[in-house]
């Protein structure tokens, strides 16, 4: 049976399934939809993906995402430069800013250690963590990587290879969120609870 | 015929990948099901009842509900963490090991008690004892028998004659131990010490707690992690994730 679709519409149909969590139904619909709301709103796409290749690097400094390098971050004089928070993801850096809680530099590792899936140290932009503390007086880096069993080894890792590289070294405190609910708490999380506990 | 649309198990998360939005598919070792692949909503969120039971070497209650493709997880009560293997590098490893190992050795929804018990013993083993070679070395052979490959440690596999006590050479490809007058059945067959070979009797035949009482020097250890990651890598005709992992490590400890 010969392929009742145009070229140019397979294509990026194809495209678009690539992407995570889009299948090739979603895909099509996805295609069609861009077909039938005007050629405005197409281009307008296609600039805006032309412009996320083009237009953003890695922060030379702490590998964010960024469109200047360095990064606005790294460069605002207003932060703190003896504080340093060491992420797993971009987004991470994203969700500790909204918190508002930190105003210190960032260092992105882009993913964390797992035996399971073979991603070792030298996968992470762990070396350039390493350089940066040599080369910075800092006075306390905080492990904000993932409370999960990658992101406790990767935690675990720099632990070891940081030292007395700096005067303090922090591990973001585990415990119960927001609006949870203490019967539903594994004993894991509680455990932590408890031992983080806070006087009042 | 009805089916039932949900049922439970207590199943130990073997891997773990995100799903969707806030979603997580698990790959599950079950002991009423064997493997099987089940998808926790929302089990990225904090918030989740979720969460903290699902995370990989976590044995837990599981709760299913049948899905179209994949089942989906309704509620999970976490049994037992295996806490400590959570915080050490090289129990982390090991017990990645022992989970890589059953994962590559298993097929889907085919149950398997004896597999099962096994597994959760390992992660109690690793996340408990002392030393790890031992209890590796132990959890490889059990596993090789209970999946059909077993080597064979007392008869030369070429030409049956019991084995002597002596230096002898193993083979690989023909899955087990050759005489030195067969060593030529297969020229890729190393050599094995008198002292390994009856290390890796041992461990084949005898409980757990007698294994554990054992004290090996180095060179045995060496010698063993050598034969049996040979064996394994060719049966499975691949490398293991986390062996490698765990050389890079030991490398990095070297001063």
């Amino acid at each position: 049976m010969a392929n009742a679709l145009p070229k140019p519409v397979q294509r990026l149909i194809n495209e678009f399934a690539r992407l995570p969590g889009i299948g090739p139904k979603s895909a099509a619909r996805l295609t069609f939809y861009l077909l039938r709301v005007g050629d405005e709103q197409a281009l307008e796409l296609a600039d805006a993906l032309r412009d996320l290749v083009e237009r953003t690097r890695f922060c030379s400094v702490c590998f964010n995402i960024t469109e200047a390098d360095p990064c606005e971050l790294c460069s605002d004089p207003n932060r703190d430069d003896h504080l340093l928070c060491v992420v797993e993801e971009p987004l991470d850096v994203l969700a500790i800013e909204r918190s508002r809680a930190f105003h210190g530099r960032y260092h992105v590792l882009h993913g964390a250690i797992s035996p399971v899936e073979g991603v070792g140290p030298e996968d992470l932009r762990i070396e350039e963590l390493l350089a940066r503390v040599a080369q910075n007086r800092l006075q306390e880096i905080i492990l904000a990587t993932n409370p999960t069993l990658e992101g406790e080894s990767t935690a675990l890792y720099l632990q070891r290879r940081l030292g007395d590289a700096v005067p303090k070294l922090t591990r973001l405190a585990r415990g119960l969120p927001v609006g949870g609910d203490l019967e539903y708490t594994d004993e894991i999380t509680l455990g932590r609870a408890l031992e983080g506990r806070q006087e009042l | 015929m009805t089916r039932e649309r949900t049922f439970r198990s207590e199943a130990i998360v073997l891997k773990r990948s995100d799903f969707g939005e806030a979603d997580r598919l698990l790959t599950l070792f079950s002991r009423e099901q064997g493997k099987l692949k089940a998808i926790a909503k929302g089990a990225r969120k904090p918030q989740s009842r979720k969460t903290g039971h699902v995370e990989l070497f976590m044995r837990s209650n599981f709760l299913f509900a049948k899905g179209h493709d994949l089942d989906i997880i309704t509620q999970v009560e976490m049994v037992e963490a295996y806490a400590a293997l959570r915080a050490d590098l090289v129990r982390t490893t090991y017990a990645s090991y022992a989970v890589e190992l059953l994962d590559r050795f298993t097929v889907e929804h085919d149950k398997h008690l004896g597999l099962y018990q096994l597994l959760a013993d390992a992660l109690g083993w690793f996340a408990a004892d002392e030393e790890m070679l031992l209890p590796a070395r132990y959890y490889e052979l059990r596993l090789l028998s209970l999946t059909g490959f077993q080597p064979q440690l007392f008869t030369c596999v070429s030409c049956a004659e019991t084995i002597a006590e002596q230096d002898q050479f193993f083979s690989a490809e023909l899955g087990g131990v050759l005489c030195p007058k067969c060593q030529t059945a297969d020229r890729r067959a190393q050599p094995i010490t008198a002292v390994a070979l009856k290390v890796l009797r041992f461990l084949q035949t005898r409980p757990y707690d007698a294994v554990k009482q054992l004290h090996l020097r180095r060179p045995v250890h060496t010698e063993l992690e050598h034969i049996m990651h040979t064996y394994l890598t060719h049966i499975l005709e691949r490398n293991l994730k986390s062996v490698d992992f765990l050389h890079r490590l030991r490398q990095e400890a070297r001063p």
